[in-house]
């Protein structure tokens, strides 16, 4: 395998509805920008690329990747899409890599886009809960927000993890947003405000959980000598990894955690591990990414954490899952102020603030989640941070990080069904 | 969970609703300076969306023929001795066949929720509670309905409680149901 680099990235404002826009010109919109990043980019020198979205449903449109790509004049390059429920964003750029590290191409653009906006919630929420087994789970109450919310509680009995402890989480990424021009939700809240909003599936309230959205992002890759032509500011992929778990949350094992390398079995002593408080393929993800990263202590190693926050419940259990803090200490390590932004008042004293900021750019719950582009936003984010052209690309130098040589962007689908983790490096 | 936590109750709307019906169209005016067209929002018309799917339990058919006869089966693997409250035929651990067991009709609440949203389907149900069903002797878990309690703080992890049955099978996993033992 040969290194891999990100070279450029774009995104499509992410919104409730885009009622201008089809899929295909939001896509264009995201690559535009990644085009516009690096002049030295021609268009003759892209190899192909990766399309990413999640739900034929809420097109009603069979192949759209292609249709997208017609748009963006890669034909008759190479394509293909690809389809991992939440993650596909995550797998998508872990596809453009594999291209990259293959050597089938030099430069490949992976590109993601969902337009939810073209049904109403309810069969928004109808759709999405298809991605649960249809035969034992989505009849039971098909409802992601109740299969995360019955986790939750579980969490919450093994662990204590109390409802003001992911209220903090929504606090702190609905603040974060506020600086993210891209950001779908730009609100400045309160844990009351969390707690008081509409209960959803109890405990998690509307401000616990993430929106659907209408929204595209671009991320383009390339292999080592083109990226230094293309760019001085390349980021290196360092590490991927990515995990599955049996589709049916009912199913998943009580067994032994897989240890992170800071971590001994002593640790875990008692614990019912993964069960349905913790995700396994979350952790399977993040070790085979640190492996291949030579990461073995990711709270000192990794500098920020763009994590898939469909569910504040969930960035917790994903802390955990990232042995960014023990089993059990997901709670805590929210209330201590590990991952908040060191520059930003949230209006709440914290010890700790800012040693691994996690979401500086707002995550799912404020930036929204158009599915097959979320990951690739996620890249497209991290990479900013790394390359310090936040002021650039957001206007403002806020949600710049002083210190952003290592970021980490995890993608998640179903009820941790597919996890991917992959590891971007200050490359120059 | 000692500390009682605070929720909103489903209150009468503040908003009207949210239709998916947009004006009739007749015809759309054009502009005589055709430049001007690239301004153009895209048109939208309503469009319905309709399948009949035949949906087919495969493998999984026994145990809906077992609600049918007030039995809830899972499966075995007779290699990995591990039990499976959501039957497969297939076992997880050696991808070896499974056998067919009856599993108790009593068991504790290892997880729950109240869902006051949902998917369409589900609307109209809503409130509803989902509970994950732990038996002993099972090494995984059964998703169910729970009835009874009014409100969430009304169900506690490890309460016990014990199945029913609809009387008339629809040859659908609530077919089962769960409310409390205690
Ligand atoms: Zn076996």
């Amino acid at each position: 395998m040969r290194p891999v680099y990100m070279v450029s990235g774009g995104v499509s404002k992410f919104e409730k509805a885009r009622p201008d826009a089809t899929f295909q010109k939001m896509v264009k919109e995201s690559f535009d920008y990644a085009m516009n990043d690096v002049p030295r980019l021609k268009h003759s020198m892209i190899d192909g690329s990766v399309a990413s979205y999640f739900s034929d449903h809420f097109s009603r449109q069979l192949m759209a990747g292609i249709m997208a790509v017609d748009y963006l004049g890669l034909c008759p390059k190479p394509n293909k899409r690809i389809e991992g429920g939440g993650a596909t964003g995550g797998l998508c750029f872990q596809a453009g890599w594999e291209a990259i590290a293959s050597g089938r191409m030099n430069v490949c653009v992976a590109f993601g886009f969902e337009t939810m906006s073209h049904v109403p919630t309810w069969k928004g929420n109808e759709f999405i809960a298809l991605a649960s087994d249809v035969n034992f789970d989505y009849p039971v109450g098909g409802f992601y927000s109740g299969y995360y919310a019955m986790m939750v509680n579980r969490h919450m009995h093994e662990f204590g993890t109390t409802v003001e402890q992911l209220a903090m989480v929504s606090v702190k990424n609905h603040m974060n947003a506020y600086g993210n021009p891209y950001a779908q939700k730009r609100r400045k809240l309160t844990i009351a405000d969390v707690r008081n909003s509409a209960m959803v599936a109890y405990p998690l309230t509307l401000l616990d959980i993430c929106v659907m959205s209408d929204g595209a992002a671009t991320c383009i890759l390339a292999d080592e000598e083109t990226a230094f032509k293309l760019t001085d500011h390349p980021v290196k992929i360092t590490g991927v990894g990515t995990g599955t778990d049996m589709m049916r949350m009912s199913d998943r094992p009580h067994g032994e955690v897989l240890l992170a390398p800071n971590e001994k079995k002593s640790d875990y002593r008692n614990l019912k591990y993964p069960g349905v408080h913790s995700f396994r393929a979350g952790r399977s993800a993040g070790l085979q990414a640190y492996k291949m990263a030579g990461v073995t202590d990711p709270l000192k190693q990794i500098d920020f954490v763009e994590l898939h926050d469909a569910y504040t419940s969930s960035e917790i259990q994903t802390y955990e899952d990232l042995a960014l803090c023990k089993y059990g200490d997901g709670g805590k390590f929210v209330e201590a102020g590990y991952p908040f932004m060191p520059q930003i008042d949230y209006g709440m004293k914290l010890p700790k603030k800012g040693t691994i900021p996690v979401n500086p750019s707002g995550g799912l719950i404020a930036c929204g989640h158009p599915v097959g582009a979320t990951g690739l936003m996620q890249a497209v984010f991290a990479f900013w941070q790394i390359q310090g052209s936040i002021k650039k690309h957001y206007g403002d130098s806020e949600l710049q990080l002083k210190k952003a040589n290592r970021g980490l962007i995890h993608s998640h689908a179903g009820t941790g069904t597919y996890v991917t983790v992959s590891i971007m490096e200050r490359g120059w | 969970m000692a500390k009682k936590i605070p929720t909103k109750r489903p209150a009468a709307s503040s908003k009207f609703e949210e239709l998916m019906t947009g004006t009739t169209v007749f015809n759309v005016p054009l502009p005589a300076d055709l430049k001007a067209l690239k301004g153009m929002s895209p048109i939208v018309i309503k469009q319905p969306y309709n399948i009949e799917y035949l949906h087919s339990y495969g493998q999984d058919s026994p145990f809906f023929a077992g609600l049918s006869n007030k039995k809830i089966l899972g499966t075995t693997c007779p290699k990995c001795d591990y039990t499976w409250a959501t039957p497969r035929l297939a076992c997880t651990q050696c991808g070896g066949e499974t056998d067919w067991v009856e599993l108790p009709q009593t068991g504790r609440v290892h997880t729950f929720t109240t869902c006051y949203f949902g998917g369409e389907e589900f609307l109209k149900e809503t409130p509803f509670h989902l509970v994950l069903v732990e038996f002993d002797g099972v090494d995984t878990l059964l998703l169910s309905r729970l009835l009874g309690p009014e409100q969430p703080e009304d169900i506690r992890i490890g309460m016990k409680v014990k199945a029913k049955f609809r009387r008339n099978s629809q040859l659908k996993p609530t077919d089962v149901y769960f409310v409390p033992a205690e």
